[in-house]
C-alpha cells in the first residue's frame, strides 16, 4: 500500500485535510487539545493511541459532530482551500436496534437517493447497488436485513456505503474489529487497492498496531494531544511509543 | 350505519388520522420514542392550561404551540445525552401533567376539560376534517423528502452526518411534525390512547416487514384498518371508538408478534 508518490497532483482536486489546532472540551474535562496534523490524498493516516486517547472523538469532529476550537482546512495541491468534501464514514460499531426492517438495500439506497425507498425503487439504483456491493465483497446481500449480517458482512456493506460518492476523504473508527484475520486482509487490501485507484485520503483509527506498522503511510500517536507522528518507523520506535504501549506490546 | 352524517364525517377522520400516525409512528418505533410521544400526549393538557391562563381562547392553538415546545425542549434534553434521560422525560411530563390539572381543576371545572382524555371522534365537523386533510399532505410530503434521513439517522448519527445530513434539523422537523399530528388528533383519540395510536400499527408492522417498504406501507395499512374495524365495532357495541381502535390495534400486534416467532 506504501507509494510515497507526493508530487503527484490529486485527481479528486482535495490534497490535504489539515487538522489545525483542534481541540474538544466537554464540560471541564479537555477530550483534545492542540491537535495539529495533515493527512494527505493517496495516503492511509493512522490514529494510534490507548482506549480514552481522543481517537473517536477527534473523528467526529471532523465530521463536525460536535462542537470544537480550531480548524479542518481542505486543501487542494496548489494550496487553495475547498469549502465542502465528500467525506466516507465508517464508524467503529452500530448499535442500532438489530430488529429494525431495514434492508441492505434500503440502507445504502438511502444514503445515496433522495427517493424515499419506501416508494418504487429505481432500476439504475438497484444495478449501482449491486456493483457497490460487489466492489466490497459483499455481493447477494441487498435482500438481507442490516440487524441479520455478520460483522464482517457488515463491515463490508458499511464500506460499500462510505464509498459513495467516491469519497475524497475516507474516515474508518476501528473498521476490522470483530472480523478474523483474512477477513482483515482483504479489507487492507481492498482500502490499498482504493487509494491506488482514487488517491482518496484515508484516516484510520485502528488498535492492530502491527498491520498499522505494515500498511500506513503516517501514523499519528495521540493522547489528549499528538504526542508523536511520522513514518510508521520513527514512530513506532520511538521513545513515546514504548511509553505509551510499554515495551511488552511492542510486536 | 354509515347513513349518519357524524359516523361519515368519523370515517374521514379515521381515514385521515391512521395513516398519519402509521407513518410517523414507523420512526417513533424505531428511534425508541414510545416514551417521549406519551410525554408529548401527557402535555396536551398543559397546553390547554396555560391557553385557559393566558386567556388564548382557540384550546388547539395552545395545545400544539405547547407541544411543539415540549418536543424540542426533550430532544434537547435527549441530545445531551445524559445518563438519565428517562428520568428527566418523566420529570418534564409529570411537571407538565399535573400543572395543567391543577389550573384546570380550579373551581371544579375539571369535567368540561375531560373529554379530552378519552377523545370523540363523532363528534368531528366538516371544518375539522379539512384541517386534517390539509396536515396529511403536509406529512405526506415531508415523508417522501425526509424519510431516507431519518432512516440512517436512526441507524447512526455519525454516519447520517457524514452523508450530509443535517441532523439536528431533520430530527427536530420530525419530532415538531410528530407533536403536531398528536396535538391535532387528541381530540379525536384522546390523550390516554393518542401514543398507542402511534406506537402500536407500527411495532405490529415491524414484526413482519422486511424491508424498509414493506415496513411503512404495512404500519399505513395496519393503522388504517384497525381503525376502520374500531370505528365500525364501536358503533355496533356502543363503545368508544379510540379505545375499540387501540384494542384491534393490540390484537394485531398480538397475531404478528407471533407470526414473527414462527418465523
Amino acid at each position: 500500500m506504501r507509494h510515497q508518490n507526493e508530487l503527484q497532483p490529486c485527481g479528486c482536486g482535495l490534497c490535504n485535510v489539515e487538522i489545525d489546532h483542534l481541540g474538544v472540551r466537554r464540560g471541564h474535562d479537555t477530550i483534545l487539545e492542540d491537535v495539529s496534523f495533515t493527512a494527505r490524498c493517496g495516503e492511509l493516516t493512522a490514529l494510534i493511541g490507548v482506549n480514552g486517547a481522543g481517537k473517536t472523538t477527534l473523528l467526529k469532529a471532523i465530521l463536525g459532530e460536535i462542537p470544537h476550537t480550531g480548524q479542518v482546512i481542505y486543501a487542494t495541491h496548489d494550496g487553495q482551500k475547498l469549502h465542502k468534501i465528500n467525506i466516507g464514514y465508517v464508524p467503529q460499531k452500530l448499535d442500532f436496534d438489530a430488529s429494525s426492517p431495514v434492508s441492505v438495500a434500503d440502507f445504502l439506497l438511502a444514503g445515496r437517493t433522495n427517493l424515499p425507498v419506501w416508494l418504487f425503487g429505481r432500476n439504475k439504483d438497484r444495478a449501482a447497488i449491486h456493483e457497490a456491493l460487489a466492489l466490497c465483497g459483499a455481493q447477494g446481500l441487498e435482500r438481507r436485513m442490516l440487524g441479520d449480517l455478520s460483522g464482517g458482512e457488515l463491515q463490508r456493506v458499511m464500506l460499500a456505503q462510505a464509498l459513495y460518492p467516491t469519497p475524497e476523504l475516507l474516515i474508518l473508527d476501528e473498521p476490522i474489529s470483530g472480523v478474523d484475520n483474512v477477513g482483515s486482509e482483504l479489507f487492507y487490501r481492498l482500502i490499498g487497492e482504493l487509494i491506488r485507484k482514487t488517491h482518496m485520503a484515508v484516516l484510520m483509527v485502528s488498535h492492530d498496531l502491527d498491520l498499522m506498522r505494515r500498511e500506513a503511510d503516517h501514523v499519528i500517536l495521540l493522547k489528549r494531544r499528538v504526542i508523536r507522528s511520522g513514518t510508521p518507523e520513527e514512530v513506532f520506535s520511538s521513545e513515546e511509543y514504548r511509553t505509551m504501549f510499554g515495551g511488552g506490546l511492542d510486536v | 350505519m354509515f347513513e349518519f352524517t357524524f359516523m361519515r364525517y368519523a370515517l374521514l377522520g379515521v381515514l385521515l388520522i391512521s395513516p398519519m400516525m402509521g407513518m410517523l409512528g414507523t420512526m417513533a418505533v424505531n428511534n425508541k420514542m414510545a416514551f417521549f410521544s406519551d410525554a408529548l400526549g401527557h402535555s396536551a393538557l398543559t397546553g390547554i392550561a396555560l391557553g385557559v391562563l393566558l386567556g388564548i381562547h382557540n384550546e388547539l392553538l395552545s395545545m400544539v404551540a405547547f407541544g411543539i415546545f415540549m418536543a424540542l425542549v426533550i430532544t434537547r434534553v435527549k441530545g445531551a445525552r445524559s445518563a438519565s434521560t428517562d428520568t428527566i422525560i418523566s420529570v418534564f411530563s409529570s411537571a407538565a401533567i399535573a400543572f395543567g390539572l391543577v389550573i384546570l381543576s380550579m373551581n371544579g371545572e375539571f369535567s368540561s376539560y375531560s373529554r379530552y382524555l378519552i377523545g370523540d371522534i363523532l363528534s368531528i365537523s366538516r371544518s375539522q376534517l379539512i384541517l386534517l386533510a390539509v396536515t396529511l399532505a403536509v406529512v405526506v410530503i415531508v415523508w417522501a423528502l425526509l424519510y431516507n434521513k431519518l432512516m440512517l439517522l436512526s441507524i447512526n448519527r455519525d454516519l447520517a452526518a457524514s452523508r450530509g445530513v443535517r441532523t439536528v434539523l431533520v430530527e427536530n422537523i420530525f419530532v415538531v411534525m410528530v407533536a403536531v399530528v398528536v396535538m391535532l388528533s387528541i381530540q379525536w383519540v384522546g390523550i390516554l390512547l393518542i401514543n398507542s395510536l402511534l406506537i402500536l400499527p407500527a411495532a405490529a408492522a415491524r414484526n413482519i416487514a422486511r424491508s424498509s417498504r414493506s415496513y411503512l406501507w404495512l404500519s399505513v395499512g395496519i393503522a388504517t384498518a384497525c381503525g376502520v374495524a374500531g370505528l365500525m365495532v364501536s358503533y355496533a357495541l356502543n363503545t368508544s371508538a379510540g379505545a375499540t381502535i387501540v384494542l384491534i390495534c393490540a390484537v394485531v400486534f398480538m397475531i404478528t408478534y407471533f407470526c414473527r416467532r414462527r418465523k
